[in-house]
């Protein structure tokens, strides 16, 4: 079987095509769309399995970051996507894309209409953009993107990526029910990392959530960026290695229906 | 009515903006402040109710976990005795993006607005004075060239915005006009036309027997400013009595001609200049100066630098799509006296930090990679930062061509006009001063033009315009006039798309309004291009269409305002004579006393503000986007130390790679201007060798930034500069294949006026096979060799080591290209083969700082013997050895294994094994006596290097 995924772009979205790449290597089919297209036609969401919102600055993050998009996604396509994820088929946000499905309410999930946003994804404590790279622990293993305690090494890039939620609830549920995919860790793994491992001062060191159904799946870091093994940052003290260690995320959707 | 929305952190919630706030502020002396908080203000124009105001700031403009907001009262309360409130609005005109997103944002949730403002809020709690908050306001917050500043908690009462002025027919009565009424003309104009030029037009209307229009007038002036034809440049010299026809031809492009590599595919004749990449694709790449705007307003004037050149690649051939930014700026230093600032010139560290952030929001925004750069501190930039901004993309190899047919249509596509960006063009030719302050300053809108891009390359992939150029400088009048220029063209002016009303036809035609392209459309294609703009929410509109006339016609409301000759507009231009002179200053070398240890010169050099750190700027751009890096800024083991160039790999899937550098070196040019551009060259070289490329396949950019040409000695300075791009680029074999210039880098004061010392900026770029073979500077592995490759000479003069010390020098590194094409030749195969674990180009601060960089970047030691420093004569001297500047030098790391192979391979070059890479933390140097001259851990040589910048 041919796994379909589509990556939705719009003004502002700067990411898409090396998950295109990145998406093709796992031996993905790949429509990149602008929103326009999937809002005039919503049924086209129905030929994919596999739902990538990439990262940049869709709309500029005017407002906050992913807020507009976010919007537009909520109000023309709320309804499909629901049907979408509940169909058994991923979603992926990465980057901007993470901050877009929080804002929108499909993470942490359930979506149920009307629900009030409990998680965030605020300035950096910097008060900065910053790019860098960071390790991150695969701390559950609901998200069939990436197997339990795999460590892996990301470039995080962005201004806004504080993960907050709105009480300590909220975060003991997500915790309690093993949402929290990835976690900063620093370079030996361990957690309660300080700036630069955890780099925004995100709580609880998170980098990354899924949904209770494990198959919406939001990061900050960046996959897609280091596929290659002449993406890493060291490779050339630390030698070229076969592949870069954000393939295994991609291989895993395509893998996930075949 | 108006609805004013407040947002607010909720209490508890970091505010990272108002720390930040509270730190520059207590940066400019003032104290007492104990917290800011920061509001957001939206001022909404709508018929909806409370309710329905209510949900959009419930469900658009606030964020539930951390926000509280406040509809139509204030959200903080404002009545506590310890507060001062400043609040920031933008002036009416100037473009903020927001406002058109929450209109989209409202819009898609089924409401309707009609308007929308923005400002920002700002309580400064604690104990200052009012005075005090107003400073805060005008030095931090907000900059009064495009902003507002409103003391106190005052509501916006308006959205104001342009109201339509009555068309009137402007017409110059210059045919009555004397000598000193026409430099009146062109002074108030902001032509920037001197008297000849002037002249030239007023017998060219004296043969038409009649006045120019105010349009025609402005055409010419943009046509014909400094910025758009290099008057200077291409002029008549008279050099010390010898007399120069044109300097451009004689030294920069005649490198180009006379090597005449069958690799350039695109060289001086568009936007940017073009080298073969591979098979399938060329790659252009441009580097522009956005020196005045950024010194008036650092975040706009650094963002449509940035954003203007990345026009360039764009509106080079049929398009070429953008893969890396380059930025090298050169500022005041950071701890200059406030005191001591010419009035009206914002404080170095206010510019540094907003031109960074400019060019940072536009190139992220815009997903591409800004990966290679430098910064130069001196105090003749306080009046005049220097802002270069460069941009590489990838063409297809067959799409370098181009032409506006007759018939075709003008089409504008992307932002609208405004009045943003008057003058620019001809405004680039005026020294600034303390009343410098005008409209030549825009904001720009990166996302706009990211849309843009993203549609135009559909458009050339399916064959929908014929030609294309951007509209820069001169606005609309350069791109047209331009384009049309072998044929003719005709122009509706009440067709242009305008942000507001208000303008006049002539403001719409030169208004350098950002983010607009311009294509030529065959009538059969229009209306799918047309679609096709529309279908992803980008803006395109017929203006009108090239001709067979030869000349350039312009209507508005239905009447004819401007009737230019294309021949006249663009070849009518009278050449400039200027006077040229230069004499050796009279220089000579210091005599510092020889020391025991140099422990401490070195952690001054390498905690100077040029040779520290730059992470906190590096950081801050998305220096990875698209994939393609491979040799990154910040290399070693930490992912900190400083990267020599910059490789990526920008087709994906392929090894194929693109090397990028820059070498510069403004305070050799104090000394002589020949030998400053000459080891400019060979330092961008040298980074590029040092990463792995070779000068098979290199190729250069010059940026000269200069003072006022109309001084003799400026310009004779420049004569010499531009001789040594030919000199040494022809000796090395690399071709120019771009180039600009940007003179009058003058700030007057009282008195006088403060020229930039001379800046001349190399680009260079080279294409690499196998991108695997790269190599980074950083130390690797405890065991290896460490080699000297290169000759040092008694060349302190304009160094590092000579400026802690407080002196110039006279020893100015000079170039020997022999040896340096016999270095970089040797060097290049031996990384080939793989014989090199690192390499660091030897630059700034000599071999003491090179090698320092790369033991501590690789968190490793280093030992080394000055005595076995292949070296001259004159240069047998402990400090001169450590921190003499000579050109085409390295260091190396070589495996013990590979020693012998290194060494074959190197022997045409000067080449000496000085040391070996240690695990014990420490940098050792003896020194020719036998003595250890410096000994430090590699700890606290990192620590001086990064604290200075750790902002």
């Amino acid at each position: 079987m041919t796994v379909k995924t589509l990556i939705i772009r719009t003004a502002g979205t700067n990411c898409d095509l090396e998950t295109k790449f990145a998406f093709e290597r796992a031996g993905s089919e790949v429509s990149l769309l602008h929103i326009n297209r999937v809002n005039e036609k919503p049924s086209l969401l129905d030929e994919h399995q596999v739902l990538a919102l990439p990262g940049g600055f869709s709309y500029g993050d005017d407002i906050a970051a992913g807020k507009i998009l976010a919007n537009e996604l909520r109000m023309e396509l709320g309804d499909r996507l629901k049907k979408f994820v509940d169909s058994g088929k991923l979603v992926i946000g990465i980057c901007n894309g993470f901050q877009v499905l929080a804002r929108a309410g499909l993470l942490p999930g359930p979506v149920t209409r009307d629900t009030q946003q409990p998680v965030t994804l605020p300035f950096n404590d910097s008060n900065k953009f910053e790019d860098r790279w960071v390790y991150l622990r695969a701390d559950s293993g609901k998200s069939p993107l990436i197997n339990k305690g795999e460590m892996i090494y990301l470039p995080v890039a962005h201004a806004e990526g504080k993960f907050l939620t709105k009480d300590d609830a909220t975060l003991n549920a997500i915790r309690d029910n093993d949402q929290i995919i990835f976690r900063y860790v620093d370079r030996d793994g361990r957690t309660e990392a300080q700036y630069p491992a955890n780099p925004n001062g995100s709580v609880d060191d998170i980098a990354g959530i899924c949904d209770p159904t494990g198959r919406v799946l939001g990061l900050m870091p960046h996959p897609e960026r280091h596929v290659l093994p002449t993406q890493h940052p060291r490779w050339t003290r630390e030698g070229v290695k076969p592949e870069g260690d954000g393939m295994q995320i991609f291989r895993n959707a395509v893998r996930y229906f075949v | 009515m108006l609805w004013q929305i407040e947002i607010a952190l909720k209490p508890g919630q970091l505010d990272p903006e108002g720390q930040t706030v509270k730190s520059e502020a207590e940066a400019i002396g003032i104290s007492g402040i104990e917290e800011v908080r920061r509001v957001r203000v939206f001022v909404i124009q709508t018929e909806l109710g409370r309710e329905q105001v209510e949900r959009i700031a419930d469900r658009l403009l606030s964020d539930p976990v951390v926000d509280r907001y406040a509809v139509g009262e204030p959200v903080l309360d404002e009545s506590r005795s310890d507060l001062q409130i400043v609040q920031v609005v933008r002036k009416p005109g100037v473009m903020d993006p927001v406002e058109a997103s929450t209109l989209k944002g409202i819009a898609d949730m089924g409401l309707r607005a009609s308007a929308v403002r923005t400002a920002r809020k700002y309580y400064i709690y604690g104990s200052l004075a009012a005075a005090d908050a107003k400073r805060i306001g005008e030095k931090v917050l907000a900059n009064d060239i495009i902003e507002h500043l409103i003391l106190g908690g005052e509501k916006i009462h308006e959205i104001t915005t342009g109201s339509k002025t009555p068309f009137e027919k402007l017409v110059v009565p210059l045919l009555e006009a004397d000598e000193g009424e026409m430099e009146r003309i062109s002074r108030e104009g902001v032509l920037s036309l001197n008297l000849a030029e002037m002249k030239t037009i007023q017998d060219y209307y004296e043969k038409l027997g009649r006045n120019p229009t105010d349009v025609e007038l402005e055409t010419l002036a943009q046509t014909w400013s400094e910025h758009c034809v290099h008057k200077t440049f291409r002029g008549i010299i008279n050099y010390n009595g010898e007399i120069i026809d044109n300097l451009l031809k004689q030294t920069v492009m005649r490198v180009t001609r006379e090597l005449d590599k069958p690799w350039c595919l695109s060289v001086f004749e568009d936007n940017s200049g073009v080298i073969e990449f591979d098979e399938d694709w060329g790659v252009a790449f441009k580097v522009e100066t956005h020196n005045h705007p950024s010194a008036l307003e650092p975040y706009g004037g650094a963002g449509t630098g940035i954003g203007g050149v990345i026009r360039d690649p764009m509106g080079t051939g049929m398009g070429a799509k953008p893969i890396l930014n380059t930025d090298v700026f050169c500022f005041g230093p950071p701890d200059y006296p406030p005191h001591k600032l010419p009035k009206a010139v914002m404080h170095p560290r206010r510019i540094m930090r907003g031109v960074v952030a400019g060019v940072r929001d536009y190139g992220n925004r815009m997903g591409i990679p800004t990966a290679n750069g430098a910064v130069f501190f001196d105090e003749r930039y306080v009046g005049n930062c220097l802002v270069y901004c460069g941009n590489l993309a990838l063409i297809p190899r067959d799409g370098c061509e181009k032409a506006a047919r007759p018939g075709d249509l003008v089409v504008v596509v992307g932002g609208r006009t405004g009045r943003d960006g008057i003058h620019g063009a001809t405004f680039a030719s005026v020294e600034l001063h303390e009343e410098t302050s005008s409209s030549h300053v825009q904001i720009g809108n990166a996302i706009m033009e990211k849309k843009m891009r993203d549609v135009l390359l559909v458009a050339r992939d399916r064959g929908w315009y014929s030609c294309i150029t951007d509209c820069g400088a001169g606005g609309l009048s350069s791109a047209v006039g331009e384009m049309g220029k072998d044929i003719g063209a005709e122009v509706d002016l009440a067709t242009v798309p305008l942000k507001y009303d208000g303008l006049t036809y002539t403001e719409m035609w030169i208004s350098e309004a950002q983010e607009r392209m311009v294509i030529a459309v065959p009538p059969e294609h229009e209306q799918a291009l047309h679609e096709l703009c529309a279908s992803e929410n980008v803006e395109s509109t017929t203006l009108g269409r090239y001709t067979d006339s030869g000349r350039l016609v312009l209507h508005y409301q239905r009447e004819q305002v401007c009737d230019l000759e294309m021949d006249f507009l663009h070849n009518g231009v009278p050449r400039l004579e200027r006077k040229a002179e230069w004499s050796e200053p009279a220089l000579k070398e210091p005599h510092l006393p020889a020391k025991t240890d140099y422990g401490e010169d070195l952690k001054n050099i390498l905690g100077s503000w040029n040779v520290c750190s730059k992470e906190w700027i590096i950081r801050q751009y998305d220096h990875e986007v698209q994939g393609a890096s491979v040799l990154k800024p910040l290399v070693g083991a930490e992912n900190d130390g400083p990267g020599d160039a910059c490789i990526v790999a920008p087709v994906l899937g392929s090894r194929r790679g693109l090397v990028v550098s820059n070498g510069m070196n403004p305070k050799y040019g104090l000394i002589d201007p020949y030998h400053m551009a000459a080891s400019a060259i060979d330092e961008a070289l040298r980074n590029l060798v040092a990463g792995g490329g070779d000068l098979e396949r290199a190729a250069l950019l010059d940026n000269f930034s200069w003072g006022n040409p109309d001084k003799p000695d400026r310009l004779g300075g420049l004569v010499r500069a531009a001789r040594a791009c030919y000199d040494v680029a022809k000796a090395y074999g690399t071709p120019f294949v771009s180039g600009k210039d940007s003179l009058n880098n003058e700030y007057q004061v009282d008195g006088g006026t403060i020229a930039v010392p001379p800046s001349l900026l190399i680009s260079a770029m080279g294409v690499m096979h196998d991108v695997t073979k790269a190599v980074s500077m950083d130390a690797k592995q405890p065991g290896n060799l460490v080699f000297v490759v290169g000759l040092t000479k008694d060349e302190l003069g304009g160094s590092h080591y000579y400026d802690i010390h407080g002196e110039l020098g006279r020893n100015v590194p000079q170039v020997d290209t022999d040896l340096g094409l016999r270095v970089f030749t040797a060097l290049s195969r031996a990384t080939a083969a793989g014989l090199v674990r690192a390499c660091h180009d030897c630059s700034e601060g000599g071999i003491a700082v090179a090698a320092a960089e790369m033991a501590f970047a690789g968190g490793l030691g280093m030992r080394f013997d000055l005595a076995k420093v292949p070296c001259s004569a004159e240069a047998q001297e402990d400090a001169k050895l450590l921190f003499s500047e000579s050109n085409s030098r390295f260091i190396v790391e070589v495996e013990p294994g590979k020693v012998e192979a290194f060494c074959d391979a190197m022997t045409a070059a000067s080449c000496a094994q000085v040391g070996t890479i240690t695990d014990d933390g420490t940098f050792a140097v003896t020194g020719l006596g036998g003595d250890t001259v410096i000994r430090e851990s590699i700890i606290g040589l990192k620590e001086s290097w990064q604290a200075p910048l750790r902002w």
